[in-house]
């Protein structure tokens, strides 16, 4: 069968509500299907990348740095919308550094992590196959 | 064609599980095939064989197993976020040591790797949600 | 390749029509279910960016959800389709991936 391209769109920030936890459990599993996976983040959903995220006080697990493994389960294509980061008054710095080895570049480190306009997002969703959307 | 359906919201609360119904119903009545329904997130609560809502008000958890019977649908429960919120099945309950198990017949427990597939094998994969 | 949005939530609590609109390219539809209902009203909050959205994309509403809601067709902007469930599946069928902006 021929591989799919999958893209996980997150909107919601994380704690609040469940999604992005759940989205997260998801895209891992899903890694382990060698499929063409990417990930985008748009809306309150930029939130869930912010580095610093600190969850003693709430009492909740803190599961951002996960995010900091993607690049391990070869998730390496990560959109973020800069429209939503610019509402938000967020910038690349604020977010974690997210990267991933490539064994083609004698495992050159690179950055997941790719700031895109509204209308290139807008392409990148139209070239996929399967939109799971949380 | 063929169809997978992911829901994402707990029954009652919110519309989504009778949307992708409704929708599931008459994509079978078009001729359609449904390759999987997928519950994740509070959705999960759709399988529980314990809920009874009002007489006059309809049963979710029946709908869908109707509609499975009828067609033979597979009605997946993501397992990892089914026992999060306290579904288990006979099997599962008993690995567990719990005294009791509550899901439906007509619906199973599996894990995330069966939405991947869903979305893999499904000419087309809706998500309902909130 | 072709995209059909899916909106589900009222524009006044939500921005989710917005975003949808922005990222509907040419030869995209827009079809509002459940609470997303709300955003087909005309001479509302919303209208006018549907309308002008509407040189773009087609717009679909889902018939159930508005009579549900107590909406009457004659309130719905004029140009957005109404369908039926089973026009849903179609649409789904016709469109060859389905964004959910949940």
């Amino acid at each position: 069968m021929a591989t799919k391209k999958f893209m996980y769109v997150n909107r919601k920030a994380p704690y609040g509500t469940v999604y992005a936890l759940e989205s997260l459990e998801v895209v891992l599993i899903g890694a382990a299907f060698e499929q063409d996976v990417s990930v985008a983040f748009m809306d309150d959903g930029v939130y869930q990348l912010v580095k610093g995220q600190k969850t003693d006080g709430i009492g909740m697990k803190n599961f951002s740095p996960t995010y900091a493994a993607l690049g391990d389960y070869e998730v390496t294509k990560i959109y973020v919308d800069k429209d939503s980061m610019k509402e938000r008054n967020l910038s690349l710095d604020d977010l974690q550094h997210l990267v991933w080895e490539d064994e083609d570049e004698d495992y050159a480190e690179k950055n997941s992590i790719k700031l895109v306009s509204r209308d290139e997002l807008a392409k990148i969703l139209d070239e996929q196959d399967v939109l799971l959307n949380f | 064609m063929k169809f997978s359906i992911q829901i994402n919201e707990g029954p009652y609360q919110h519309q989504s599980s009778d949307t992708a119904y409704q929708f599931t119903k008459a994509a079978l009545e078009a001729g359609h095939e449904i390759f999987r329904v997928f519950f994740y997130h509070d959705a999960v609560n759709v399988a529980t064989r314990l809920a009874i809502p009002p007489q006059d008000d309809r049963n979710i958890t029946k709908l869908w197993q109707e509609l499975a019977e009828q067609h033979k649908l597979d009605l997946v429960v993501c397992i990892a976020a089914a026992q999060r919120r306290g579904l288990l099945d006979e099997a599962e309950a008993k690995r567990q040591g719990k005294d009791a198990n509550n899901i439906a017949t007509g619906f199973r427990i599996s894990g995330l790797g069966q939405l991947i597939e869903a979305g893999i094998q499904a000419d087309r994969l809706i998500v309902f949600g909130d | 390749m072709s995209m059909l949005h899916l909106v589900n939530k009222s524009p006044f609590e939500k921005n989710s029509l917005k975003v949808a609109i922005s990222c509907a390219l040419n030869k995209s539809a827009i079809l509002m279910i459940e609470d997303g209902v709300y955003g087909a009203v005309s001479d509302a909050k919303h209208s006018d960016m549907v309308k002008t959205a509407m040189n773009k994309s087609d717009f679909y509403v889902l018939k159930e959800d508005t009579q549900a809601r107590g909406i009457d067709e004659s309130k719905i902007i004029d140009g957005i389709q109404l369908v039926d469930y089973a026009g849903f599946v179609e649409l789904s069928t016709k469109y060859d991936k389905i964004q959910s902006w949940v």
